[in-house]
């Protein structure tokens, strides 16, 4: 029963309006109808999608592999074995005292034909470079520019020396700098390491200031490692740039320098190592490793052989759900599947 | 506000104003169950008509300005902020960023960890600011819209706004004018003080309500220098009962009672008077319809009940980790505790200041410190965003419901409405709905159908009148007055009526529509039409039942033409008779009739009464006439097996004494202030008695369009229905018939009991009698589960009487037993409490989801105690949607509701609450899987900002828009096979184990993204920031490309946000990279310049996302569940052709 013609009042014309249909709009967005495709997991697409990876991965992982078998790459590690008989009791004594003679000398044996360039890392392990502690022990602002000296904030206990004059690059990682040195010989013959252009061209150019030069650094109480040239600015003190690049893992390479000559199997290389960093205290050891590259990084045969497995497992699994499909068949969308139609005692 | 005059302090002594009380606040229902409450004086407000100054003296009482408004610019901050932080997730986040801000825990820098918190909190401020800021100008045009007030200085009207009236104020509104406040009526345009109003905005009903002036008053001369002086309005204190007032006036030294009938409501439209004159006893925010402006009730759904649970099983997780971190830690430290003393990367000790340890405070410290720091660090184990993501994609799955043309009544022309956020879900886990049947089932629409007139039945033959037009309209000068609708008439019944012979049948018949057309409330509206000639008369009323009898007696041709307080005019057969009205006793629960007094213009005095037939046959004259009593009880019989609902009419003539007895006794009680309405029912029960049977009447109360068919969706989904109606048993079980509800093949188990012993015997029989049917059929599961077609289908029909006995007593449980094996269950002749009380049963002993649909006031208690209420926005008023969490215009929108949003919106919300925690959990497992290896010191490779980002850009937007858009099944598909509902109240989408299978593969996922990067990286120049990024990238393309595989549906909008958020990642990451202060700078292009990076992402994505995809394509083809195959079949057999059980969406076409 409409209430509309109060003959009387003469309403009808406001109400009118306020009769208008509230019918929501008609669009295929509002009633949920955009066009839409509906992908479903069909045995066809399964097997292809299976097959496909399958196909994919073997050959990459055998790419990867063949890539990581052409690195080649001599391991030493120095730590135990730079250090004298008589003092293997007491190697963080022999590595504090500055009497100790340092230099070690030790002669590596190319096992294959090594092409430049050679590059030179060294590999520290249990050494955390990504200890909370460590991590945060920096100031980026002081690295980048010599106005933002004093910012040591986070610096703590390297932000300042005991006379309260700021230390420059401010830190613990700047301060544990590694500062063991590597010289090679072949035949008696110096071969020339590269130092230069081993840190991120982009770490030189925006992180590490041109005008900020080291100031008041490892003067403290205890030497951490490295002492830096005072007179050469941040943004040319590659060893430091790549040793502030902190590592992600406990066990990382840094790299060194390079050798830009090949090296041809079974030449016999003597390596003056200075064995000056204190890994001792914390049972860190400390590798000098001398490696060619390839497209896949250094010698690592993980990721090829992860995608043999798990392109072979895909292959596998094709197969598998081939046959499965096979013995076990199923019309699609047929409406006696569905758990009303099946008699109760059909599984459920 | 007007200064305060000085009052006299005669007045300050007695007079206790408004405020100060506050037990009086009944809820409205419950009043109209009770009847009329007495007023005491203590309680009562005392308003002196025309002075606000002595009736409100202290300001005590609430001026006119309305505030909706919930803050002001000085509270918003403090009042929002305690608001939001009423949510506990909300104060983890606080307490775990306050954590961070203590140097020794910082974690993240101070920005990082507070913008999330700050986001989320900034995001609703705005939404809450911009929702008060609309109400603050409503609030403000409300306030300042123009009232015509008498000034108490000269008596004069003056624009007033409508925040400055007050209390005892007199007030002038205009037709179509909104009324500013409640006011009491004193005088109007009519000289016999009616006016009338639409109370539209108040409750809903479209119809004029009928309102009066006490005659005391409406003789007044308006302009007076005080119209109104010395009348002093003694009135309850202010509730929320809209259809109930109670106070007298005192005016020239007489009382006069007033009622709801002498007050008119704020919001109130007057219509068809031209102007009403009152006093405004209630203001602002004291006014019933302010009163009744509560915001919808806050219910939790099922899903976030469990899900919370869940929650629980991640912060224990959490605290595993973050235990198995510290513990560790501990360790790490003990271990080494001499070589860290110098270890380049620790130094315990400070060499600068003697032996002192720098940042080392103990091992027992350091585990604490390291305890707290990785709550901080895996935080997000917890997925806040969570909480967000959901309000989110509520608010859009709202938005389409509303907006969805199959949920939107033409003939009440309402939109589906939306008025609880946060239950969408749970309409897709709905095991029991409760229905009420009148204007729910039914359209509320009655149709006079049948008379029995002095036991003679008058059904057959039915020949509408519209032709021969003359009969049941009048003549008014050259004018045709008609009435709107014409009834179907019996042509033996119309020969009778005109019939010349005087005959004692014709005579009764006669008297038995005077009856129908005197004894009501309806009040007849002329209105035009766009013939000159003619005109239409509409009646309004508020009873639809009496609408339907009036306009049976004008086809009959006893037209209802005019309708004062004192009078009313009737044409008898072309003959037009005023018929003045001496006196009504309105209709009210307990007597379940009404009658009125009528002097005739034969000067005889006549009381007409109509009632239910039990109360009816009470007060019956049984010494004579037994056999036409007889009769009209078998018509009556026959009449409500049909369906119909009946009426009895009777009818007793009042000799003068008996006039002047009740006369007395009327004006006593009417005058009477404590106890009014008793003493009326009283009086009333006196007059009615020895009444003289005319005859019954059938009104058919017809079934809402699609009812049946709606009826067997939802049942084939395997939802039982339960009718609960206030209908006579065998009225609800002939609907129950027509609506499909019941078939010929059920078994009907009736328990109709008078005693508690007796009830407890049918119980007994009921729960031996079906479990021998249990036995008999095959499979005794299926009947549990309701789905065997072999099986004898049960129902169950208890009334009201026994409900008393079994309700909140040892026998609830027996009853539980018997409902559920019934299929159907049909309560007849229940209180609305007791509606609450079977619902509230069905939520106790199971935990089934239970649904309530009804759309009176009489259904509120049942709608607020579901887990989800829907109220019926159809033609018994407003209350009902009121206090519903969904409101919509037909019951049959139940079936698109339930079957398809309520699907969508469980399989979504499960879906996205599974995902949620899938997804945090796998980048909390590679943060965890990170700081094993750095000393458990806590270190994360992933830069704050890609950890703080992750869960509010990388991956958020996807899953809100597959919790709102995603559709597992087309419409069609789930309209078509309605048994698909039943994966939700199966809970199939969401359970521990598909938690647990999903925290499982979130490990396996996580530690590919973790070890695939370390394995293949480990022993290279690698830094942490560049193998962060590779992590970032890699969890995030991985989870978004699991959700990728989930998503059912593809549209542009999927697509557009899935490969958008990896895009905006890579940008991030990108951006995050380009900032030289970050010790990342530039990692991002370094690392993705190597062969090595882009064969770790491929890898991982691939190895991670392989469990899932096997385990998907394994288990969709050979343990295919019902909604797969569902998806096969819209995919592979055009199921769109076929629509054959869809339900009929033809909305109905108005009856003219």
């Amino acid at each position: 029963m409409n209430p509309r013609g109060d003959s009387t009042s003469g309403s009808d014309g406001a109400a009118e309006p306020r009769r208008k249909s509230k019918k929501p709009r008609y669009s295929r967005f509002t009633q949920q109808e955009l066009p839409a495709c509906k992908p479903l997991l069909t045995p066809a697409i399964v097997v292809t999608t299976f097959a496909f990876i399958g196909i994919i991965f073997i050959p990459i992982g055998l790419l990867s592999l063949s890539a990581s078998g052409q690195v080649v790459e001599i391991v030493y590690q120095y730590d135990t074995d730079c250090i004298p008989e008589q003092m293997q009791n007491d190697k963080v004594a022999f590595i504090q005292s500055s009497m100790t003679n340092k230099t070690c000398t030790r002669t590596l044996t190319v096992p294959k034909n090594m092409e430049g360039p050679v590059h030179i890392y060294y590999e520290l392990d249990n050494f955390y470079q990504n200890h909370r502690r460590y991590v945060k022990s920096r100031s980026d602002k002081q690295l980048r520019s010599k106005a933002s000296e004093t910012e040591t904030t986070n610096c703590a206990p390297e932000a300042t020396t005991s006379d309260g004059s700021v230390i420059v690059p401010c830190g613990l990682i700047a301060w544990s700098l590694f500062n063991d040195t590597y010289s090679f010989a072949v035949n008696s013959k110096i071969i020339e390491v590269n130092k230069k252009n081993i840190a991120w061209q982009s770490d030189k150019e925006h992180k590490f200031g041109s005008d900020v030069y080291p100031k008041n650094f490892q003067m403290g109480g205890l030497i951490g490692g490295a002492k830096l040239n005072a007179s050469i600015p941040l943004s040319e003190q590659e060893d430091l740039i790549v040793w502030m690049r902190t590592a992600a893992l406990p066990r990382f390479r840094k790299l060194y320098g390079r050798i830009e000559t090949d090296l041809a199997t079974n030449e016999q290389i003597t390596v003056t190592i200075q064995n000056n960093y204190n890994t001792y205290s914390f049972e860190g050891k400390k590798n000098l490793v001398l490696s060619t590259t390839s497209w896949i990084g250094g010698k690592n045969d993980f990721l090829g052989t992860a995608y043999l497995t798990v392109g072979s497992l895909c292959l596998f699994l094709s197969m598998g759900f081939i046959i499965l499909y096979l013995l076990k068949p199923r019309t699609l969308g047929d409406p006696s599947y569905l758990s009303w139609n099946r008699n109760p005692d059909g599984h459920y | 506000m007007p200064p305060t005059p000085p009052f006299g302090h005669w007045l300050s002594k007695h007079i206790k104003t408004g405020k100060s009380n506050c037990t009086h606040d009944r809820e409205g229902e419950s009043v109209e169950e009770m009847g009329q409450p007495e007023l005491a004086d203590a309680d009562a407000r005392l308003i002196i008509v025309g002075d606000p100054g002595r009736t409100d003296p202290h300001l005590q009482l609430a001026g006119n300005a309305v505030r909706t408004a919930k803050y002001s610019p000085f509270t918003f901050l403090p009042r929002n902020l305690f608001e939001q932080f009423h949510r506990v997730a909300y104060v983890y986040f606080l307490v775990i960023a306050v954590l961070n801000q203590l140097p020794q825990l910082a974690v993240f820098g101070r920005g990082a960890s507070v913008l999330p918190l700050a986001f989320v909190l900034l995001v609703t401020a705005v939404k809450d600011a911009y929702e008060d800021w609309r109400r603050h100008r409503s609030d403000r045009i409300e306030n300042n819209r123009a009232a015509s007030v008498v000034d108490p200085r000269d008596g004069q009207f003056r624009p007033k706004r409508w925040k400055d009236v007050r209390v005892g104020e007199v007030l002038k509104v205009f037709a179509d004018e909104t009324n500013p406040c409640d006011m009491v009526l004193l005088a109007t345009s009519d000289p016999t003080g009616v006016a009338y109003v639409q109370t539209i905005n108040l409750d809903g009903e479209s119809n004029l309500k009928t309102r009066y002036a006490k005659q005391e008053t409406t003789s007044r001369p308006i302009g007076d220098e005080h119209p109104f002086a010395a009348g002093l309005i003694r009135c309850e204190r202010p509730n929320r009962n809209i259809y109930g007032f109670l106070a007298n006036m005192e005016i020239d030294g007489k009382r006069v009672s007033l009622g709801p009938s002498n007050i008119i409501l704020r919001g109130c439209e007057l219509k068809n008077t031209a102007w009403a004159i009152g006093v405004a006893v209630y203001a602002g925010s004291e006014t019933k319809v302010m009163l009744n402006s509560s915001g919808a009730p806050s219910k939790r759904s099922r899903l976030e009940t469990h899900m919370n649970r869940e929650t629980l099983l991640l912060s224990a997780v959490l605290i595993t980790l973050c235990s198995v971190v510290s513990i560790c830690n501990g360790i790490w430290l003990g271990k080494h505790r001499n070589d860290l003393e110098l270890s380049q990367f620790f130094r315990k000790r400070d060499y600068s200041d003697s032996d002192e340890n720098y940042n080392y405070y103990g091992i027992g410290m350091q585990v604490f410190f390291t305890f707290l720091m990785s709550v901080i660090v895996f935080q997000i184990m917890i997925p806040i965003s969570l909480y967000i993501s959901m309000e989110l994609a509520r608010l859009g799955q709202a938005y389409f419901m509303i907006r969805d043309t199959n949920l939107y009544d033409e003939s009440s022309n309402s939109k589906f409405q939306c008025r609880a956020l946060n239950i969408n879900e749970d309409l897709g886990q709905i095991k029991y709905v409760f229905s009420d049947k009148t204007g729910t089932l039914t359209e509320n629409k009655m149709e006079f159908q049948c008379a029995s007139i002095r036991g003679r039945d008058y059904s057959s033959g039915k020949v509408p009148l519209q032709d021969n037009g003359g009969t049941h309209s009048d003549l008014v000068g050259d004018q045709i007055w008609k009435p709107k609708m014409s009834v179907k008439t019996d042509p033996e019944l119309v020969a009778l009526l005109r019939s010349k012979v005087e005959t004692e049948q014709g005579k009764q018949a006669r008297e038995f529509f005077l009856a129908l057309a005197c004894c009501n409330t309806i009040v007849p509206l002329v209105v035009e039409t766009a013939d000159q000639t003619q005109k239409l008369i509409d009646y309004q009323g508020e009873s639809p039942d009496e609408q339907a009898l009036v306009y049976a007696a004008a086809s009959y041709g006893f037209v209802l033409i005019e309708r004062t307080s004192g009078h009313i005019v009737i044409d008898v057969l072309g003959d037009r008779q005023r018929y003045d009205v001496l006196g009504l006793h309105e209709f009210d629960s307990d007597r379940k009739r009404m009658s009125v007094i009528i002097g005739c213009p034969d000067k005889t005095v006549k009381l007409y009464v109509k009632g239910a037939d039990i109360s009816m046959f009470g007060v019956i004259q049984k010494t004579i006439n037994l056999d036409i009593i007889r009769a009209t009880e078998t018509s009556i019989n026959a009449y409500s097996s049909l369906g119909l609902r009946t009426l009895v009419i009777g009818m007793r003539k009042l000799s003068r004494n008996d006039f002047e007895e009740w006369q007395s006794a009327y004006e006593n009680a009417s005058t009477e202030l404590i106890g009014r309405g008793r003493l009326l029912r009283a009086v009333a029960s006196n007059v009615e008695r020895d009444l003289h049977i005319l005859g019954a009447s059938g009104i058919e109360d017809k079934l809402q369009q699609g009812v049946p068919q709606a009826i067997e969706s939802i049942r084939q989904a395997g939802i039982k229905v339960w009718v609960l109606t206030g209908d006579k048993q065998e009225t609800a079980i002939s609907i129950g018939f027509s609506c499909k509800l019941l078939t010929s093949e059920m078994t009907q188990i009736v328990i109709n009991s008078n005693s508690r012993e007796s009830c407890k015997k049918s119980l007994q029989d009921a729960v031996a009698l079906s479990s021998k049917l249990a036995a008999i059929s095959p499979d005794s599961e299926n009947i549990l589960r309701g789905t065997g077609s072999s099986r004898i289908a049960l129902a169950l029909v208890i009334d009201g009487n026994s409900l008393v006995y079994i309700l909140e007593t040892e026998l609830e449980e027996e009853l539980f037993k018997v409902a559920t094996v019934c299929d159907v269950v049909l309560c007849c002749r229940v209180a609305p409490l007791q509606k609450a009380g079977i619902v509230a049963l069905m939520k106790n002993q199971t935990d089934d989801m239970t649904l309530a649909i009804g759309d009176g006031a009489n259904d509120v208690s049942m709608i607020q105690m579901a887990d989800v209420g829907i109220g019926i926005s159809g033609q018994e008023g407003r209350q009902a949607v009121m206090a519903s969490d969904f409101a919509m215009g037909q019951f049959r929108f139940l079936v698109p509701l339930l079957l398809v949003h309520g699907h969508w919106n469980y399989q979504r919300m499960a879906y996205m609450i599974l995902y949620n925690f899938y997804r945090n959990a796998v980048f909390v497992f590679i943060l965890f899987w990170y700081v094993l290896y750095t000393a458990y010191s806590l270190t994360t490779a992933i830069s704050e900002w890609s950890s703080v980002l992750y869960s509010v850009i990388y991956t958020a937007l996807p899953t809100i828009v597959v919790g709102i858009l995603d559709k597992d099944l087309s419409r069609r598909t789930l309209i078509k096979y309605p048994q698909l509902y039943r994966a939700g109240q199966r809970d199939e989408r969401y359970n521990l184990k598909l938690f647990i299978l999903t925290m499982m593969d979130s490990i396996w996922q996580s530690v590919a993204i973790f070890y695939i990067p370390y394995l293949a990286y480990r022993q290279s120049v690698v830094d942490g920031s560049s193998l962060g990024d590779l992590w970032t990238l890699a969890v995030v393309i991985l989870v978004n490309i699991h959700l990728a595989m989930d998503v059912f549906q593809w549209n542009w909008i999927t697509h557009a946000s899935i490969w958008g958020c990896i895009v905006a990642t890579v940008i991030c990451v990108i951006i995050i990279d380009s900032i030289w202060m970050l010790p990342g700078y530039w990692a991002i292009f370094h690392i993705m310049g190597t062969g090595l990076f882009w064969l770790c992402l491929l890898g991982i994505i691939i190895a991670g996302i392989l469990p899932r995809f096997t385990t998907k394509a394994l288990t969709e083809y050979f343990m295919p569940n019902d909604i797969q195959i569902a998806r096969e079949l819209e995919k592979y057999q055009n199921i769109n052709a076929a629509t054959t059980s869809e339900i009929p969406m033809i909305t109905l076409s108005q009856p003219l």
